[in-house]
């Protein structure tokens, strides 16, 4: 399974209506690097994500997932590749009626019917992964902060222990303070559970500070995917813009690379 | 998924234990593992060994089924080796066992007596509250109607012709529908009973008494309860939810005379038309299924009419129009000022906004008959 990428998408083309917002999209994703995705507001970053764990249907194109292509795999061969991926929605996305324990055994219960003593065992571990305290656990979405919701619903992607994370903006809302402390989290799972992170971000220190690699959206397509480095020495205006402006300037980028 | 499902093997070597893992130890085998490792007793023997070796994907849950039959014979007085992992998933076992502090998974509730009187006295506290508020309320409407009056300019004209139009103009069809069906069914039941003392012409008294008096307007207020009253409630709580009631505040406007006075206003006046237009078709249905069924001529039926209702039989009707209006205005203005965050409470507070305003029109249609029964009209 080496060397072939995790995601490869060919040619994809999304459209609502008669917007088209991604058209002759090509990206591909190595095992076990964390990818940024950046780009204009309204680039379509998040119906990227979107589109890849199949929450969209893209109008063309192909986007495979684990060397299969999700939307022609049968019913029960899909719900099993979707089991191998976590997604992190940015403001959480759990579930208000459950607790944040509860939440993270949605997915045990739902698709592995563990037995219950187990599960709560797993949750308590994976609330202490995500840095959330004890306390936290029997706590509903309603009663956490931002930061909180979005650490309980890493906690809950990573229920199954995924080999892939979508990260929809994780940084977004959150003081600079925790955003750092998220990048690191994010960095350190990825170290010891051995993950491939997506992650649409808008955060330039986020990028700096974990991505491996960088794809930046424009004109409907990825214009240049590559490290830091590269990323500094393009010359497209928006990528100039972006990583040589007033705050990249603030995130030390320039004397970084 | 490649790969076979967890498992382990158990063989003395040299008295020792040694407990060799095989296959997948990730989440899909943690349900075939779980009962076997409880199980798992050292014997009496002093050292154990986990043989890890053998393991072909190793994941959180994997880990801490490693690091629980671990931690559980270490303090049943065993020694245990862990060999065969490599640094990564020995990393992965260590940041398992640094997180390991159990936790409650739903906060403790009281049971069975004492979580009855729990609820009945918070249910009762509630509805005290509650009946507060709705009182005050009424009277910052009023209030907020006062310096209207003071000042007419404060009147959004603009805003109560639309809310006239929702929910006056855009509710005709299903009021008029509803009322001649209800029409037809008083005519039909009636009929079959009052021919068995042929007595069939006074279908159109209990017609005109039942639909003027007591039907158009009930069933005009419930189904405004359910279609404008639920519909107050979701459009201010969206705005509460999007902070827009407070960017109100904010700007120095008044949500009670912006959002809450226009929607009361255009219900007081657009139900009681509505309840007319409702008493007109109930009759109308009454009457055309009186003539089909019956034979009742709408000659005679007109006759009839004018003998056995008044002015005070549609007035008796009418007059209840707008005081329901206004508590169903009330109530789901009222809920929707109450939506606090999320999304989902919006959802919570309409259905109650709905089943509140519907008890309370019915509570005082009572009242009303009561009433009007007391002053004989």
């Amino acid at each position: 399974m080496s060397g072939d990428p995790i995601i490869r998408i060919r040619g994809l083309r999304t459209q609502f209506g008669r917007q088209v917002v991604h058209d002759g999209l090509d990206l591909d994703v190595e095992r076990g690097e964390v990818i940024g995705i950046v780009g204009g507001s309204g680039t379509g970053k998040s119906v990227l994500l979107r589109t890849i764990v199949g929450l969209n249907r893209p109008a063309a194109g192909s986007i495979e997932v684990f060397g299969a292509e999700l939307a022609k795999l049968p019913a029960g061969e899909r719900r099993r590749q979707e089991q191998r991926w976590g997604v992190l929605f940015q403001d959480g996305a759990l579930f208000s009626s459950l607790t944040v324990a509860q939440n993270i055994q949605v997915p045990l219960r739902e698709h592995l019917h563990l037995p219950q003593a187990l599960m709560d065992e797993i949750a308590a571990i994976k609330i202490g992964m995500v840095g959330l305290a004890p306390e936290a656990a029997d706590k509903y979405p309603s009663e956490l902060s931002g930061g909180m919701r979005k650490r309980a619903g890493l906690a809950r992607a990573l229920a199954m222990d995924p080999e892939v994370v979508f990260l929809d903006e994780p940084t977004a809302g959150l003081d600079p303070i925790g955003a750092a402390a998220f990048d690191q989290l994010i960095r350190s799972l990825q170290r010891s559970l051995g993950l491939t992170v997506f992650m649409v971000t808008h955060d330039l220190d986020s990028l700096h500070a974990i991505c491996d690699r960088i794809a930046v959206l424009a004109d409907k397509r990825v214009l240049v995917v590559g490290d830091m480095a590269t990323m500094l020495r393009h010359d497209h205006p928006w990528i100039r813009e972006y990583f040589h402006g007033p705050r990249a300037r603030a995130a030390n980028l320039d004397t970084a690379a | 998924m490649s790969g076979t499902a967890g498992s382990f093997t158990v063989r003395n070597e040299r008295g020792m234990v040694v407990l060799a893992a095989l296959g997948r130890w990730d989440a899909a085998a943690a349900r075939l593992l779980d009962a076997p490792l409880r199980a798992f007793r050292a014997g009496g023997s002093q050292t154990v060994r986990l043989d890890l070796g053998q393991i072909e994907r190793f994941d959180t849950a994997g880990a801490w089924l490693v690091w629980r039959t671990h931690k559980r014979l270490s303090a049943e007085g065993a020694t245990v080796e862990l060999v065969g992992l490599d640094p990564a998933r020995q990393a992965l076992l260590e940041q398992v066992a640094a997180n390991d502090h159990p936790v409650r998974v739903e906060p403790d509730k009281s049971r069975g007596l004492a979580r009855i009187a729990e609820r009945t006295g918070k249910g009762a506290v509630q509805a005290l509250r509650k009946g507060r508020n709705f009182v005050a309320f009424f009277g910052l409407i009023m209030v907020t109607l006062a310096r209207a009056v003071a000042q007419p300019r404060r009147f959004r004209i603009t805003s109560i012709v639309y809310h006239v139009e929702q929910v006056g103009l855009n509710a005709l069809p299903i009021v008029g529908l509803i009322s001649f069906l209800i029409g037809i069914v008083l005519a039909y039941q009636g009929a079959s009973q009052l021919q068995q003392f042929g007595a069939e012409v006074f279908v159109v008294n209990l017609i005109a008494i039942s639909v003027l008096r007591e039907l158009a307007i009930l069933l005009t207020a419930i189904i405004i309860a359910g279609r404008s009253g639920s519909a107050f409630t979701a459009q201010i709580g969206a705005m509460k939810v999007h902070e827009e009631v407070d960017a109100m505040r904010a700007l120095g406007l008044d949500p009670m005379e912006i959002l809450v006075l226009p929607r009361v206003i255009a219900l007081v006046i657009a139900l009681p038309l509505l309840a007319f237009f409702a008493d007109i078709m109930g009759l109308l249905g009454g009457g055309l299924m009186a003539w089909f069924a019956l034979d009742v001529s709408p000659a005679v039926f007109i006759e009839r009419l004018h003998a056995a209702t008044g002015f005070w039989t549609v007035a008796v009707g009418l007059i209840k129009a707008p005081v329901f209006a206004l508590l169903i205005a009330m109530v789901g203005c009222y809920e929707g000022l109450r939506v606090e965050g999320s999304a989902e409470s919006v959802g919570r507070l309409t259905t109650r906004a709905v089943v509140e305003s519907i008890f309370l029109v019915i509570v005082v249609d009572a009242l009303f008959s009561i009433f009007f029964a007391a002053i004989g009209v």
